[in-house]
C-alpha cells in the first residue's frame, strides 16, 4: 500500500459484475443498496472486506458485493467466519444470513458467535419463510402459520431473535427494516461502530412466499402507530402525533402518555429490558420495537486468542521446532 | 519367537537372569492409577534404553462403578533388549489389583505366566462386584500360572502408618506400590519415577512423601525375597544409532502438524471439538501457542472444520481433528472445501463404530468414508499414520500436500497409535524439506481465481490482497469462480478435481517391499497394524516361508507402482481392523490380483500368532498353485 491519497470509492465500486438475482420486489435489493452505501459512506477497503454467508436467498449477497467474499453452507456461516477472522482480525467480517439459515440450522453456531464476541456484524434477513425452498414455515413464522408444510399450521412456537440474542450475551442487538432505507443506514453504522458482534435484524419482504407480512407492523402506512423507533437516552414514544409512549412496570412494558414514557437504555447491566421490550411483538396491542435493542461492550473474541499467542511468545519466547521435537526426555544411542 | 519366561530357581544365591524381551500388564479398577503406572514403567524402560511399545486398553467410562468388570483398565507394554514392533501378543506377567480385573485379563496371559494378584481386594463383596461366583484364586482359574500373592492394601498401610494422609489417599498409593515391586523385578532404577513425583506433586509434600515411600516399599518388599525366587534384567536395546525420545502417537501428530505450518511458511489454525481419542490432539496444540499455533475449541463438530476452512480462506493453515462420529458430522463441509478448493487438514483418529461404537477402542473402519464418503462426486487425498513414530512426518506430509494442491487432506491415526508410545528416532530437523506457500498477489493478464498450475492447483488468493477481491462458495463454479450450471463446465470440473487428487500420487514414493521382491503371498497392510504384520513377516521368512511384506501410508490416491508388484505374487493378504475395506478398494483400483482379506474387529489388535497362522493357512491353499 502507498501513502498517495486514493480516489473516495463510490457505492458503485462496492457492486460486483454479478447479475443479482432475487425476485423482483424482493427486500433484499433495498439491504443490498443500503449496505453498497455504507461500505462507500464509511470508507471500507474491499481488500480488507469479507461478506459470509450460508445458505438461503439472502446468502447469495456475498456475489453481489465487489469485495471478498464466501458463500458457505448452511447455517455455518457464523463458524467460517469465526476462522476467517481469529486468522486475520484485520478483516472486516460481515455475516449475511436469514432466519431459517441462522436460527434454525445455524442455530447452534449463532448462539456461540455471540457468547464469544467475535467483532463481526450479522445481518440477518427476518422475513419469517423459507424462500429459497419455496415457502415452509420457518423458526420465526406465528403459530399458526399456513404454508405447504403446514397446511393446517404450524404449532410450534417462534423465536424472538433479539431474545435469543441476549440470551447468548449478544454486545450489539438491533432491528431495522428493509423499507426504511435512512433508518437502515443508521443502524448499520451503529453496528459497524460496535467492537464486538453486531447482530442485526433486517425485517424484510419475501414479495413471493409471505407477501407484506408486516403489513400490519412495520409497513410505512401503519408504522408511526405500530412502530416504536428506540434510540439510546430517549424516551420511549412512538404514534404519528408523538403522543404515545411505553414504560416499565415490574417485568411488563406498559403503554402510557408520551409525558411518561421511559428514557431507553441499551447498555444497563441486566438484559432484561431488552428482552421486555423485544418481547413486545407477541402482543397486537404493543408497537413492533425497531432500533438498538443492546450494546454494550465486552472482550473481543479474536483480540484475545491472538494476545494469548503472543503472551506465550513473550513469556516462552517464539518456539522453534527442535524445542517440541527435541523435547522431555532424550537420549542417545551411539 | 517366544520370549523367554521366568523360571523357578532355587533358593539361596538372588540369581538375575537375562531376558531378551518381557511383556508386562497392569490391570486395575480405571481409579487404580493403571495408565500411571503403565506410562512409569514405559517411561523408566525408555530412559534404560530399552526398545519398546505400548498398549494402553481403557474403558470409556471415567469411573465405571468400581471393582466391576466394565470398570477395568488396562496398560500393556513390551519392553526388549531387541528390536521389537508390537505390545506383544500375550503378557508375560499380569498384575491384577482386583479379582475383575484378573477375569478380564487372565485369558490373554501366557501359559506358565506370572500373575500377581493383590489378595486384600478379593473379599466376598470384591468377587460380588467382580460377578465371580467362586473366588478364582481357589477355584482352579489359575492353574498353570505361577501366583505371587501380595496384600498390596495392607503393605501399603503398613508402609504409611506414618503418613498424616487419611486411609482413604494411602490407599491410592497402592499402584505405586505395585510399580516398585515390579521396578526390583526387573532391575528398574527407582529415580526416574522419584524425581516424577516431585514435580509431579509440588508443593503437596505429603503425596510426595506417601508415593515414594510406597514406591521404595513395593522395591524392597522384591528385595528382602519375601516374593520372588529371582530378579530379572532386561538389557539395553541395540537401537539404531541416534538420538531418541519416547512418544505417543497425538503427541507426535501435533507436532507434525506444527512443523507442517512451519515448513508451509503460514499460521497453523486448528479448530476441534472434544471427542475420543483425538481430545489430546487439541490439547498438545493449545500448549504450543508460543509457536505461533492458534487453537480453538469450537462448539462442535461442524464449527470446528468450518472455522479451519475460514482461517484457510484467509490465508492460515485451518486444520481440524476428530474421531468417526465427528468426521460423519463433518462430511458437509469437506465437500465445501473440497468445492472452494481450500487447504485442510483433517485428522481422524479412528475408533471402533459404527455409530458411538467403542469410543475407547482401536479399529481402521472408517478408510472407505474418508476416500468417498461424501455428498457428490468429492475427491480427496487420504494419509495413513502406521505408529507413533511416523505420525510426524506423515502430519508434514498432509500440510505440504494440501497447500501444493489446495486440497483437504485426511490424515487417518487410530486408537492403538494416539495412546501407544514408543521410541521415536528424531529426525534431523535441517533435513525438512520447506515447502513455502506463494500466495497470488497480483493478476496477470489470464488469471482466473480457479486458473491451474501443472499440478492442477488453484492460485491462493488470501483476503487483504487489494485488486484481487473475488467470491467462492460451494456452488459449482466457473474458472473464473462465478457461480456457473453449464452443464459442460461441471463435467470439466468434476474432472479437473479428480485429476487434480490422482496427481497426488506423482509426489509420493512407491512402497518398499520387505523381502523378496516376488513370491507366494505378500502381506499388505495400512495403518496401525504395522508392527504386528511385520513381526509375523518376519516371523513366517525365519520359517522359510515365500512371504513378503509391503505397508501403505498414503492410501488415496493409492501410489504408483502396486499393480506392478502385486502381479509378482500369487496372492495378496489383507490383514485389517475392519470389514475388507481395503480389500474393496484394491479390487475395484487395481483389479487383477487375487485379494485375500482377512478382518478382525474386536476393539483389540491383531495378534502377531492370529496373522503367523493366516499366512500359513494362505500358503497352504495357495503355493505351489
Amino acid at each position: 500500500m502507498t501513502d498517495i491519497a486514493q480516489p473516495a470509492l463510490t457505492k458503485k465500486d462496492f457492486a460486483s459484475d454479478q447479475e443479482v438475482r432475487w425476485c423482483p420486489g424482493c427486500g433484499d435489493y433495498a439491504i443490498l443498496n443500503a449496505l453498497q452505501k455504507h461500505m462507500a459512506e464509511s470508507g471500507a477497503d474491499p481488500a480488507k472486506t469479507v461478506f459470509v454467508s450460508g445458505i438461503g436467498c439472502s446468502s447469495r449477497f456475498p456475489y453481489y458485493m465487489n469485495t471478498y467474499g464466501f458463500h458457505t453452507i448452511h447455517g455455518r456461516a457464523p463458524a467460517v467466519a469465526t476462522g476467517v477472522k481469529v486468522a486475520n482480525p484485520d478483516l472486516d467480517v460481515w455475516i449475511v444470513t436469514g432466519d431459517g439459515d441462522s436460527l434454525s440450522i445455524g442455530g447452534n453456531h449463532l448462539a456461540h458467535i455471540l457468547r464469544r464476541n467475535l467483532d463481526v456484524n450479522i445481518l440477518m434477513f427476518n422475513n419469517e419463510i423459507y424462500g429459497l425452498t419455496k415457502g415452509q414455515y420457518s423458526p420465526t413464522s406465528p403459530v399458526g402459520t399456513k404454508k405447504k408444510s403446514t397446511p393446517m399450521g404450524s404449532i410450534d412456537r417462534p423465536f424472538e431473535p433479539a431474545q435469543f440474542a441476549v440470551g447468548s450475551q449478544a454486545t450489539f442487538v438491533a432491528r431495522t427494516i428493509d423499507q426504511d432505507m435512512k433508518h437502515m443506514s443508521k443502524i448499520l453504522k451503529a453496528a459497524a461502530a460496535h467492537r464486538g458482534t453486531s447482530f442485526i435484524e433486517i425485517l424484510q419482504n419475501c414479495v413471493i412466499f409471505n407477501k407484506d407480512f408486516y403489513a400490519t407492523t412495520v409497513e410505512k402506512k401503519v408504522r408511526p402507530d405500530r412502530t416504536v423507533d428506540l434510540v439510546a437516552g430517549e424516551p420511549m414514544i412512538y404514534g404519528a402525533d408523538r403522543d404515545k409512549g411505553l414504560r416499565f412496570n415490574g417485568f411488563t412494558v406498559e403503554r402510557c402518555s408520551a409525558e411518561e414514557a421511559d428514557v431507553w437504555r441499551p447498555d444497563t447491566p441486566s438484559h432484561a429490558p431488552t428482552v421486555l421490550i423485544a418481547g413486545m411483538r407477541d402482543d397486537p396491542e404493543m408497537p413492533v420495537p425497531v432500533g438498538v435493542l443492546r450494546a454494550v461492550e465486552a472482550p473481543v473474541y479474536e483480540v484475545g486468542v491472538n494476545a494469548q499467542v503472543e503472551d506465550a511468545i513473550a513469556t516462552k519466547g517464539a518456539g522453534e521446532l527442535k524445542d517440541l521435537v527435541y523435547d522431555g526426555e532424550i537420549w542417545t544411542v551411539d | 519367537m517366544t520370549p523367554p519366561t521366568a523360571q523357578d530357581t532355587s533358593a539361596g544365591e538372588l540369581p538375575l537372569q537375562q531376558l531378551d524381551r518381557v511383556v508386562l500388564r497392569f490391570a486395575g479398577d480405571s481409579g487404580d492409577g493403571m495408565q500411571v503406572t503403565g506410562n512409569q514403567f514405559t517411561r523408566t524402560s525408555a530412559l534404560f534404553g530399552n526398545d519398546l511399545a505400548t498398549l494402553p486398553d481403557f474403558p470409556a467410562e471415567i469411573r465405571a462403578p468400581v471393582g466391576t468388570r466394565p470398570g477395568v483398565s488396562g496398560f500393556q507394554l513390551q519392553f526388549s533388549s531387541s528390536d521389537i514392533h508390537t505390545p506383544g501378543d500375550q503378557p508375560d506377567v499380569l498384575v491384577a489389583m482386583n479379582p475383575a480385573a484378573l477375569m478380564v485379563n487372565i485369558d490373554t496371559l501366557k501359559k506358565g505366566g506370572i500373575v500377581i494378584v493383590n489378595t486384600d481386594a478379593f473379599k466376598a463383596t470384591d468377587l460380588k462386584k467382580a460377578k465371580c461366583d467362586t473366588n478364582p484364586l481357589e477355584d482352579g482359574t489359575l492353574d498353570g500360572f505361577r501366583v505371587i500373592e501380595v496384600g498390596i492394601n495392607s503393605r501399603v498401610s503398613e508402609a504409611l502408618a506414618d503418613s498424616p494422609l487419611s486411609n482413604k489417599d494411602k490407599q491410592r498409593c497402592k499402584n505405586f506400590y505395585t510399580l516398585g515391586l515390579m521396578y526390583w523385578v526387573y532391575s528398574r532404577p527407582l529415580e526416574p519415577t522419584l524425581e516424577w513425583l516431585e514435580e509431579k506433586f509440588k508443593g503437596k509434600d505429603d503425596l510426595i512423601a506417601a508415593n515414594q515411600t510406597a514406591l521404595k516399599a513395593g522395591y524392597n518388599a522384591g528385595d528382602i525375597r519375601e516374593l520372588f525366587q529371582g530378579q530379572y534384567e532386561v538389557p539395553k536395546a541395540t537401537l539404531q544409532p541416534g538420538t531418541y525420545r519416547n512418544v505417543m502417537g497425538n503427541q507426535a501428530l501435533a507436532i507434525g502438524l506444527v512443523a507442517g505450518a512451519k515448513l508451509a511458511g503460514i499460521k497453523p489454525v486448528y479448530c476441534s471439538y472434544p471427542i475420543t481419542p483425538a481430545s489430546s490432539v487439541l490439547e498438545f496444540l493449545a500448549g504450543y501457542k508460543n509457536h505461533g499455533v492458534v487453537t480453538i475449541q469450537s462448539e462442535d463438530e461442524i464449527a470446528a472444520i468450518c472455522s479451519a476452512i475460514g482461517a484457510s480462506f484467509a490465508g492460515s493453515l485451518g486444520m481440524t481433528g476428530t474421531s468417526g462420529p465427528g468426521m460423519a458430522l463433518k462430511g458437509e463441509a469437506m465437500g465445501l472445501a473440497i468445492s472452494t478448493e481450500l487447504p485442510l487438514v483433517i485428522v481422524d483418529v479412528q475408533r471402533a463404530g459404527p455409530s458411538t461404537g467403542m469410543p475407547t477402542k482401536v479399529e481402521q473402519s472408517d478408510l472407505l468414508s474418508s476416500i468417498f464418503g461424501r455428498n457428490g462426486d468429492a475427491p480427496m487425498p487420504v494419509i495413513a499414520i502406521s505408529k507413533p513414530s511416523d505420525a510426524f512426518e506423515l502430519s508434514i506430509d498432509a500440510c505440504r500436500i494440501a497447500v501444493q494442491y489446495m486440497t483437504p487432506v485426511i490424515l487417518l491415526s487410530d486408537n492403538f497409535i494416539a495412546n501407544g508410545a514408543e521410541p521415536w528416532a528424531l529426525p534431523d530437523l535441517d533435513t525438512l524439506k520447506p515447502f513455502p506457500v506463494r500466495f497470488t498477489e497480483e493478476k496477470t493478464e489470464d488469471f482466473q481465481s480457479f486458473g491451474r498450475d501443472e499440478k492442477l492447483a488453484r492460485p491462493w488468493v488470501k483476503p487483504g490482497t487489494p485488486g484481487m477481491e473475488f467470491r467462492i462458495g460451494g456452488l459449482e463454479k466457473a474458472p473464473s469462480s462465478n457461480i456457473s450450471y453449464d452443464p459442460d463446465n461441471h463435467q470439466a470440473m468434476t474432472d479437473m478435481r479428480h485429476q487434480k487428487v490422482r496427481n497426488v500420487a506423482d509426489s509420493i514414493p512407491t512402497p518398499e517391499v520387505h523381502g523378496a521382491e516376488s513370491g507366494d503371498v505378500l502381506v499388505l497392510g495400512w495403518g496401525s497394524t504395522v508392527g504386528i504384520l511385520r513381526q509375523a513377516v518376519e516371523n513366517a521368512q525365519a520359517k522359510g516361508q515365500s512371504v513378503s511384506r509391503i505397508h501403505l501410508t498414503h492410501v488415496w490416491p493409492l501410489p504408483h507402482g502396486l499393480d506392478e508388484i502385486f502381479a509378482r505374487f500369487k496372492v495378496v493378504l489383507i490383514p485389517e481392523m475392519n470389514v475388507a475395506q481395503m480389500t474393496s478398494l484394491l479390487r475395484g483400483e487395481l483389479p487383477d490380483h487375487n485379494y485375500i482379506p482377512f478382518n478382525k474387529v474386536t476393539g483389540q489388535p491383531f495378534l502377531v500368532t492370529e496373522i503367523e497362522a493366516e499366512i500359513k493357512r494362505v500358503l497352504d491353499e495357495h503355493a505351489g498353485a
